[in-house]
């Protein structure tokens, strides 16, 4: 009698066991399901604006694209101011955060354990969590108001910058960390002095690491859109003079959403920015991949 | 003066920089909200009164904060069963396997989709879709803002939890299945007991992600200055109402949205650091 | 029965009532030493016994770390090592660790040659060749990497790793070459080699060695120091102290009672 007890309550544990692992395979499937529905819809409904036109020409007002529409054709122009902007802006918030967090992270490697050192981790970890539409208040109260006496590039660049800051820190302090001791003693010890054995030994060795952090920052912060609609505004025009209202991709994706003459341009410019995202993503996963 | 000495004053001084920026945030924001404080005091954060109409201005900010809060708890409780099976099936089940690493890099990847990507998809395709299971208010609101934001979140809570899941010992595994546990009994009593607190703290600060994610929940909550009163109500939270209405802003209104972003900039920083604190307590 | 005397005559470098502490820990006390020139000395104990941080204070590695204070004396041909500043000090001494560790990033080439380039010395190219030339030869690895000069260090065998390591010290003509257990992380084949390598090599160099390995120390070392809990218990000729130790510690551990 008890045998068969003991049976059947093996087999209902082992009837939990499946179910559970079936559980977890579905809501794994489920998790990853939208980056495949997003990216399928991106290409299905972008894919017939995004021509060579769409990467060098500018944006086309309201009348146009209406006009374009009641012909029952493509609307015309591109979103080059868009990218111009992206690429001015994001490059010039790299310039501006690449020097500072690799010397600050370099700083946290080699202070470990000290109290300011830990602060500054600290403070960097907490800037990271900060909303990115809280940075664009601020690059608006710093620069916008102080700086270029209205929305610019500048402004957006900033708001970047500030984002990328604690990211970039954090990878080149986890790289180092990484990097035996003995690389670093074996420069010194070879009476090289200390910032050559910096950039001539330790950073080249992490090397992959900090391109890793670099690239994975601007993928980030390629796609941000609320901190540049409080700084850098936008731009239909081409505009790349940095203390000047300028355009990005996701800045022109929110007004062709807000625009519904524009609505066709909404997905071959999401499709185009997805492409760039994802491009410095898994470049930045190779990057990584390549360390080990 | 040595080089090395002059090395040494180069990486002071210039992390330093992150401090002052930090810094001059917080000045920045409470600078910027002193004339709000001044004509509101903390009845800001307790009246659900948003009016900017000339005359009769008055801003109180208790819609956004109960916006804020309810959407991201709401997503949190969404996105559990899914991130919570996404990291057994990486780090338990699947470990070091390449369906894993494949699946692994699809959640890397939602964290790479631009919030206002998530928007539009909410907007042209979950939307719809919950228009057509009856969903009022043309489909805009905290719950169609919730699934997004839970989507969003799901890297964060997942990455940590994963790798803690996966840190678990195996001779405390391998104790349990030699006593005749089931898998599931295995992870029930020992991998996730053991991992516990970690589990948690990914949880934190996935939840501290959603406080201020902006685009996507600006066209999806529908953008009313109510405080919710359900998961099927229109709403704003404090990115939202910040990306809303700064464009037509200035005066006591700026300032008002300036004190929304010191508030939501206070959450965020506490949520995250019980996240951190969690963490540092484990190792 | 005092044996930390300086037993030589003109040595190279002179230890003088040399002790470090980390805070107040002391790792090595009152050392009292002289080491000869063109001659391999063994530094042995057992494992914490402050061998390894006495070698590290002899190029001032140490200084790397806070909370590390030496009292007592060093001297380098007569001149004070901690009024030196660290940087010349450093290249007159060589450094080799425990495991090989040419600078991954660097071709054979740029690792030998890598104490000059970092240095920022200019020479000419003829100049830099013949450095790296003479130091691979002088480590035996110059027929084996002749032609691949500019293939990352990082493929060689480890043994070679380790010669191309020591082949980075010697470039810049040290008067002393310091290695930490330099085979420990090596098969007996490639340890075999350096450790011949370490006897040709005391032709031109002074060589001070820790290590672990009490037959590698009677295989190579003219003089042996035998430390324990930080302190010298015995120093002298390797095979006098091999074959009729002074103090019982150290019979004891070349005995294989503890270590």
């Amino acid at each position: 009698m008890k045998a068969i007890n003991e049976t059947e309550n093996i087999n209902s544990r082992i009837r939990k066991d499946r179910v559970f692992l079936g559980l977890v395979v579905l809501f794994s499937v489920i998790t990853v399901s939208p980056i495949i529905l997003i990216i399928s819809k991106l290409i299905e409904k972008g894919y017939k604006q995004l021509s060579f036109g769409f990467l060098v020409e500018k944006t086309p007002d309201t009348m146009e694209a209406m006009t374009a529409i009641a012909n029952n054709e493509l609307i015309p122009g591109g979103i080059v101011n868009g990218i111009l902007g992206t690429l001015l802006m994001v490059a010039m918030a790299a310039v501006i955060a690449i020097p500072i967090a690799i010397i600050t992270g370099v700083y946290l490697y080699e202070n470990q354990g000290k109290w300011l050192a830990n602060i500054t981790r600290n403070v960097s970890d907490i800037l990271q969590g900060v909303p990115s539409i809280v940075l664009g208040l601020i690059s608006y109260l710093w620069v916008v108001k102080y700086v270029t006496n209205g929305f610019s590039a500048l402004a957006g660049s900033v708001s970047l910058a500030i984002m990328m800051l604690p990211m970039i820190v954090r990878s080149t302090e986890e790289t180092l960390k990484m990097i035996p001791q003995t690389l670093k003693e074996a420069g010194l010890a070879l009476g090289i002095p200390y910032w050559r054995v910096l950039t001539g030994i330790l950073i080249p060795t992490g090397f992959s690491g900090l391109m890793t952090g670099i690239l994975l920052a601007v993928s980030r912060v390629i796609g941000e859109t609320a901190p540049l609609m409080l700084t850098a505004l936008g731009s239909r025009a081409i505009n790349m003079n940095i203390s000047k209202p300028t355009s990005a991709i996701p800045l022109l994706i929110w007004e062709f959403y807000n625009d519904p003459n524009m609505v066709d341009m909404i997905w071959s410019s999401s499709l185009l920015l997805m492409i760039i995202v994802l491009a410095f993503n898994l470049t930045a996963k190779q990057f990584a991949a390549n360390r080990k | 003066m040595n080089s090395d000495k002059i090395t040494k004053i180069v990486l002071f001084s210039v992390s330093f920089i992150i401090l002052i920026v930090a810094g001059g945030i917080v000045f920045s924001l409470v600078g910027g909200a002193i004339p709000s404080f001044k004509t509101f005091g903390f009845g800001f954060i307790t009246s659900s009164h948003w009016d900017p109409t000339e005359g009769r201005e008055n801003y109180g900010a208790l819609p956004f904060i109960a916006g804020t809060l309810i959407t991201s708890f709401a997503a949190l409780v969404i996105s559990f069963p899914l991130s919570f099976a996404t990291s057994l099936f990486l780090g338990e089940y699947y470990r070091n396997t390449r369906v894993a690493k494949i699946l692994g890099t699809m959640v890397d990847l939602l964290a790479g989709i631009p919030s206002i990507v998530y928007g539009l998809w909410g907007f042209y395709i979950l939307r719809p879709f919950l228009i057509g299971i009856g969903f009022e208010n043309q489909g805009f609101g905290v719950l169609t803002s919730s699934i997004v934001l839970a989507i969003m979140i799901i890297p964060y809570a997942t990455s940590l939890s994963n790798e803690i899941i996966s840190m678990v010992p195996n001779d405390l595994k391998e104790a349990a299945y030699s006593l005749g546990s089931t898998r599931y009994e295995v992870i029930r009593y020992v991998t996730v007991p053991a991992a516990r607190s970690g589990i948690f703290a990914g949880y934190i600060l996935a939840f501290g992600r959603a406080l201020g994610e902006t685009m996507a929940v600006t066209m999806l909550i529908g953008n009313s200055n109510i405080i919710p009163d359900g998961l099927f109500s229109t709403g704003n939270t404090m990115a939202s109402v910040i990306a809303n209405q700064f464009g037509e802003a200035d005066g006591l209104k700026l300032s008002s949205l300036i004190f929304i972003g010191l508030l939501l900039f206070v959450i965020t920083g506490i949520v995250n650091s019980i996240g951190k604190l969690i963490i540092k307590k484990m190792n | 029965m005092n044996t930390n005397i300086l037993q030589v005559k003109d040595p190279i470098l002179a230890i003088e009532n040399l002790s470090v502490a980390y805070d107040k820990n002391v790792a090595v006390k009152d050392v009292t030493v002289g080491i000869k020139k063109n001659t391999v000395t063994a530094i042995m104990g057992p494992s914490g016994c402050g061998k390894s941080t006495l070698l590290r204070v002899l190029n001032r590695m140490h200084e790397l770390y806070e909370n590390i204070h030496t009292t007592g004396s060093v001297t380098l041909n007569g001149e004070d090592i901690f009024k030196m500043s660290a940087i010349k000090l450093r290249r007159k001494t060589g450094m080799v660790f425990q495991r090989p560790n040419p600078f991954p990033t660097m071709s054979i080439y740029d690792n030998v040659i890598a104490g000059y380039k970092l240095n920022g010395i200019n020479q000419k190219k003829q100049e830099r060749d013949e450095i790296v030339e003479r130091s691979l030869r002088d480590v035996a690895l110059w027929d084996e990497v002749k032609d691949s000069l500019t293939k990352k260090g990082t493929f060689l065998s480890g043994g070679q790793q380790q010669r191309l390591c020591i082949a980075r010290a010697l470039a810049f003509n040290p008067e002393i070459i310091l290695l930490d257990e330099p085979t420990s992380a090596l098969d007996p084949v490639a340890t075999s080699k350096i450790e011949d390598l370490l006897i040709t090599l005391k032709e031109h160099y002074t060589i001070i060695m820790v290590t672990h390995n009490m037959s590698q120390a009677a295989r190579i070392s003219d003089y042996s120091l035998f430390m324990y809990l930080g302190e010298l218990v015995e120093y002298g000729k390797t095979k006098n102290m091999f074959t009729n130790p002074q103090d019982r510690r150290t019979e004891e551990y070349l005995t294989g009672k503890f270590g």
